[in-house]
């Protein structure tokens, strides 16, 4: 009996199965025009691209120095020259928040990154191979995915050390066996079809067939739950910020932002309200968008 | 199907092995001296190696492993770094404090999770249907920490209807320790109600569209009959079926509301042993909270068995 896949809470969607046969037969214009017809799906689009344009440009957008204290302009409220308040050095908070776009965007992009890096070609040849090797690495997913999900992560953190870099880390590992998983699952049910044959038949090698024949059909799944991961990933960067382990200071993360506003929230609560609706609005337009590439991409849904 | 659980209770002993492998690699390598650690940096080389022999640093990394399953397997997880009591002890001490957690926010996330769910599928493209799916959405993509501290915010300081954070045992003043577990339950219960309802949701209008509920609606059934005691025993299955992804993310989120409001339980454990290089307690917690989960695992699929014949005759087939 196969048990469905179990990831950690944040990294919530299940990943999306039957999604390896949306071999597009109507194209790519065909899917923008099913995705475009989401309006949720559209509005997480355009709110993910202005987060990305704001951490480009963030020396630009920044009205004041994310960094540089200032001790004659402890924790004001907002005003016209700090819209968003000062916090207890002085600084002003809607520059670090839009500074933290970048930790943040980082976070999500290198974590996923290294999930998928690792994970993709590993369940591919195991899924494709079977044998001892699948065997050996289903269990070993099996015992990653045992562990809540925030607390092998806390303690990879723990091993490796604070820091944005190894946090990064932490949450790549954390994220790689639902990969693995995925890419196998997709591999095992792709494999039996005629292209393959067909392409075995034309002398095609292992190596080909894998890169060139199974990768292509089995993309639109490890996209899904890309975009969904990089939502998770996010989240997970600033909880371990939160706690002490992820990014240190002085470099503004929403999540240590929200640790260091805590003392101060009967007398400064605006330090604690604007980093956390940051992480809330890029995390929701993410997950927006990752649903609706779910709902295109999954034949199911048509 | 005594074939069936023999094997699915075999099946557990790899799984454990390998988390037992992981946390004695994590903890292994970590960088610097366990024995200097504990002795401190003005130690001399001599009681140095000491310790090191009688901890068994000296021997090879697989002995080194098998010693330490056989400990644990025996009870014995070590002794703290910081206050050098036993850690099973502690661990004893805190499990009751987050299992009070995590049941009163099962409870918050089923109670909001289950009619949402059903009544989204139910009334499915309906304005309460595009409300429910959106609120949950909301839900997984709050970061719970910030739900937290906002609560403390409104809830404590403004409004000053509840204690901000700390805990009370339930046997010495029952009314304060609910009080004290509303927040908590609130931020843990907020996650998994999304999670559950989605998928309640999504089951349920699998089950709503299949052919004995057609039937059902022939024979007149009242809609609330329909739903309640037809549909809804099957489209709970999934819903318990991840009973072990939902107890990890209680153990992991507990690691956060926790910490926020207080709570001395295991999460709270996590957190402050990490930051105080307490690594024993570390492997001791992370090794609990795995064990926790395959046990889950393990019990939900084996009360399947019990009594869900398809799934003995899948595996026969299989």
């Amino acid at each position: 009996m196969m048990r469905a896949p179990r990831a950690g809470l944040a990294a919530l969607p299940a990943p999306t199965a039957a999604l390896a046969r949306a071999s597009h037969p109507r194209g790519l214009a065909y899917l923008l025009r099913r995705f475009a017809r989401n309006r949720l799906a559209l509005i997480g689009l355009w709110v993910t691209l202005l987060i990305i344009l704001l951490a480009v440009f963030a020396g630009w957008a920044a009205p004041h120095n994310p960094i540089k204290p200032d001790f004659g302009r402890i924790m004001q409220p907002p005003s016209r020259t700090h819209p968003l308040g000062t916090d207890d050095l002085g600084r002003d908070v809607l520059s670090r928040v839009i500074y933290g776009t970048r930790t943040s965007l980082l976070a999500g992009l290198v974590s996923v990154g290294i999930a998928v890096l690792i994970g993709l070609p590993l369940g591919l040849v195991s899924g494709y191979y079977g044998g001892r090797l699948d065997d050996l690495l289903m269990r070993i997913t099996d015992a990653m995915l045992s562990f809540p999900f925030l607390v092998l992560a806390l303690a990879i953190a723990a091993v490796l050390g604070a820091g944005l870099d190894r946090a990064m880390i932490a949450i790549g590992i954390v994220f790689t066996p639902g990969f693995i998983r995925l890419a196998r699952g997709q591999v095992l049910s792709e494999r039996e079809q005629n292209y393959v044959e067909a392409a075995r038949a034309l002398g095609a090698g292992d190596g080909r067939i894998i890169w060139r024949h199974l990768l292509p059909n089995i993309v639109s799944p490890i996209v899904v739950q890309a975009s969904l991961s990089t939502a998770a990933a996010i989240t997970a960067e600033a909880t371990l910020s939160f706690l002490g382990l992820g990014t240190q200071p002085p470099t503004p993360s929403w999540g240590s932002m929200l640790n260091f506003a805590q003392p101060y929230l009967g007398t400064a609560p605006w330090m604690a309200i604007y980093p956390g609706m940051a992480i809330f609005i890029t995390v929701l337009s993410l997950n927006l968008l990752g649903d609706g590439l779910r709902e295109a991409l999954d034949p199911r849904l048509r | 199907m005594t074939r069936y659980l023999a094997r699915r209770l075999l099946l557990t002993i790899p799984v454990l092995f390998f988390v037992s492998l992981i946390v004695f690699t994590l903890i292994t390598l970590i960088p610097g001296d366990p024995a200097r650690v504990m002795l401190g940096e003005e130690a001399s080389r001599e009681s140095l190696e000491v310790l090191r022999r009688q901890m068994g640093l000296d021997r090879p990394l697989p002995v080194r492993y098998l010693i330490w399953v056989g400990r644990v397997l025996r009870g014995d997880l070590g002794r703290s770094v910081r206050d050098q009591r036993p850690v099973a002890r502690t661990l004893l001490q805190k499990i009751p404090v987050t299992a009070e957690l995590a049941a009163a926010s099962l409870l918050v996330a089923w109670t909001i999770a289950i009619p949402s769910g059903a009544l989204a599928a139910w009334k499915r493209r309906t304005w309460l249907d595009y409300g429910a799916t959106t609120v949950a959405l909301a839900g997984i993509s709050i970061p719970n920490f910030w739900l937290g501290i906002m609560l403390i915010y409104l809830l404590a300081v403004h409004w000053r209807w509840l204690p901000p954070s700390g805990y009370v045992e339930p046997w010495v003043d029952p009314v304060g320790n609910l009080r004290a577990m509303v927040m908590p339950s609130i931020v843990l219960g907020s996650a998994l109600a999304a999670l559950v309802m989605r998928l309640l949701r999504s089951s349920m209008i699998e089950v709503l569209s299949s052919d004995y509920i057609r039937t059902a609606r022939a024979k007149g059934l009242a809609d609330r009959v329909l739903l309640v005691r037809h549909a809804m025993k099957n489209a709970m299955i999934p819903v318990a079926t991840i009973m072990g992804l939902q107890l990890g993310g209680l153990l992991g989120g507990a690691v956060v509301t926790e910490t926020i409001f207080a709570v001395p339980g295991l999460g709270r454990l996590t957190i402050e042993s990490i930051l105080t290089r307490d690594y024993p307690m570390v492997q001791g917690v992370v090794l609990f909270a795995a064990t926790a989960v395959v046990a889950a695992n393990l019990l939900v699929d084996l009360a399947y068995a019990v009594l869900d014949p398809r799934i003995r005759l899948e595996e026969r087939r299989g």
